[in-house]
């Protein structure tokens, strides 16, 4: 990382915080309209320990929700992406399954598993985000070139071994792309489960207390501090992209 | 059984379709003793890829027998290399390990650094010396093919399949790689099955020019070409291979159905 990488970014952060808190300035909007910045320090202050206790929640159930994800996205992609039959098949229930607005599920799953609040959080966390994954694997695997798996097939390589040595290589590039989209998704899982769900852990439920209070400031830490966990998660996909998929970035010379 | 290193015998083979069976080899017959090299050609779509499949097991034919070394084929086998118009080079390896992907699937005597050695001596062989550490990406269309040949071949094969390896390549890069075949052939002795639809390529390559018929395809025309081992390309302009060249272009009109020859080139 050069300092330009690091500058650029931190100060377009800086003169956001800037432009947000001249807005609260100037229109005048008391702390219950629009909490600003100059709020944040002070609600981290006070509520500091909730947010430490409450954001390893958020974050360690998002992180097993991704990971159940992964490796189901993973499975259900090779199925769909060896077989057409099954590909035929699932599809279209993938899809539905999909396309259902995912915050009338979580009432849903709240009360069939009532009090197994880290069950039903993870859950949610990994419904919603398994979808892009199993799509990008099983069209990766899918749309591979003939010529790729006979370089070895005609050696007597069996198909396993064709899976580990090209399939599964090749489709890293997209497999991460989906993971990034996976990985906010699952994010959101978690927080619409805790917020939606009565006594509720982790970040959504101290945001929903804050609403419940009228501590806009609060409120504010909370996307905040959800917002920095979100970037956090992000660059560590990206982070693993570089070194598991990184041949698959065409050096700028080009 | 017979001295053939390759035997096709009166193979028939259909793909299913949406549409019922579509018939793509009929009486296909091919022989290529031990070190010969024969060149397919035929019209477009007429089912060369097919016998490719057929040649290195992946696929049985409907009706008719493979025979490799004297035994029936039944699946593939690592006494086969391969290589298309297409190098599928693995982006995410370099060259070198490229050409030690086979070596990895195929059992081998060779210790670790003597599988490098013999990679790293084709390369060299094939004029890719230096460029053993490059991602494929670095590489141009002609060097890729010819890496892709190196793979294709560092198992030592005794039956080299070659489909189309120089379709997408221009004609400059293609003759240079025409004589680093000549090159590899004399170095590393195999014997081999192209498949072209360059009738130039295929007298200046092969010892055999085998013309299949539109599809389904049977083996219409087969001609020995006695180009003398030491090949250059003048070769291709000497009277011997223009009649040589018109004949097949002539067999070629024929199997796409067009009977009235054109007037011959020159
Ligand atoms: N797996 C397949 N299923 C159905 N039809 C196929 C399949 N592979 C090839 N064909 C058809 O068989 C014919 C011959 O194909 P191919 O052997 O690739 O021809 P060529 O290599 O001579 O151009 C073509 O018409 C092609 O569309
Ligand atoms: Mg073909």
């Amino acid at each position: 990382m050069t300092f330009r990488q690091i500058l650029v970014p931190l100060s377009a952060i800086v003169l956001f915080g800037v432009l947000w808190e001249f807005l609260v300035w100037v229109n005048g909007w008391p702390n219950y309209v629009m909490a600003s910045p100059s709020d944040l320090p002070p609600a981290y202050a006070r509520y500091w320990e909730l947010f430490l206790v409450m954001g390893w929640q958020t974050l360690w159930r998002t992180v097993v929700g991704l990971l159940l994800a992964i490796a189901f996205g993973i499975f259900l992609g090779m199925v769909m992406g060896f077989s057409r039959t099954m590909r035929d098949a699932l599809y279209p229930l993938l899809v539905g399954f999909n396309a259902i607005p995912k915050a009338t599920v979580v009432p849903i799953v709240a009360l069939l598993f009532v009090g197994d609040h880290n069950f039903n959080t993870i859950l949610i966390a990994f419904m919603i985000s398994f979808f892009p994954i199993a799509v990008s694997v099983s069209i990766g695997l899918s749309t591979l070139e003939p010529e790729y798996r006979d370089i070895l097939a005609s050696l007597g390589a069996s198909k396993t071994t064709i899976f580990w040595k090209i399939a599964l290589p090749k489709t890293l590039p997209e497999f991460f792309g989906a993971l990034k989209v996976a990985v906010t998704l699952a994010f959101i899982g978690t927080n619409l489960m805790e917020i939606v769900s009565p006594h509720g852990r982790g970040l959504g439920a101290l945001f929903d207390s804050g609403k419940t209070n009228s501590d806009y400031p609060l409120m504010f830490a909370v996307l905040i501090a959800l917002a920095l966990m979100g970037i956090v998660l992000y660059y560590v996909v990206v982070a693993l992209e570089k070194i598991f998929a990184g041949w698959a970035e065409r050096s700028p010379s080009y | 059984m017979s001295e053939n290193l390759i035997e096709i015998k009166g193979v028939r083979h259909a793909y299913p379709t949406k549409s019922g069976s579509l018939p793509v080899l009929d009486g296909l017959e091919l022989s290529v003793p031990e070190g010969g090299f024969a060149a397919v050609v035929g019209p477009s779509g007429c089912g060369k890829s097919t016998l490719t499949r057929l040649i290195a097991g992946l696929m049985k034919p409907d009706h008719g027998e493979v025979w490799l070394h004297g035994e029936l084929v039944k699946g593939p086998k690592s006494t086969v290399g391969m290589a298309f118009q297409n190098p599928v080079l693995l982006e995410w390896r370099t060259i070198l390990q490229n050409v030690m992907l086979p070596l990895e699937i195929v059992p081998t005597k060779l210790s670790k650094r003597e599988q490098e050695d013999r990679a790293r001596k084709l390369l060299a062989l094939v004029g890719l010396e230096g460029f053993e550490e490059k991602r494929p990406s670095e590489l141009s269309g002609g060097m890729r093919q010819r890496a892709s040949l190196c793979r294709s071949i560092v198992h030592k094969p005794d039956v080299l399949i070659l489909d189309e390896p120089f379709g997408a390549l221009d004609a400059f890069t293609r003759e240079d790689l025409w004589q680093t075949m000549h090159k590899v052939k004399a170095e590393e002795p195999f014997t081999g099955v192209l498949i072209t639809h360059d009738l130039r390529e295929s007298i200046f390559l092969a010892d055999q020019v085998v013309v299949l018929s539109g599809r389904p395809a049977k083996t219409q025309y087969v001609m020995d070409v006695h180009l003398t081992g030491d090949r250059d390309i003048e070769h291709l302009y000497t009277p011997e291979s223009a009649e040589a060249l018109n004949i097949l272009r002539h067999q070629i009109q024929i199997a796409q159905g067009r009977t009235e020859a054109e007037e011959p080139a020159k």
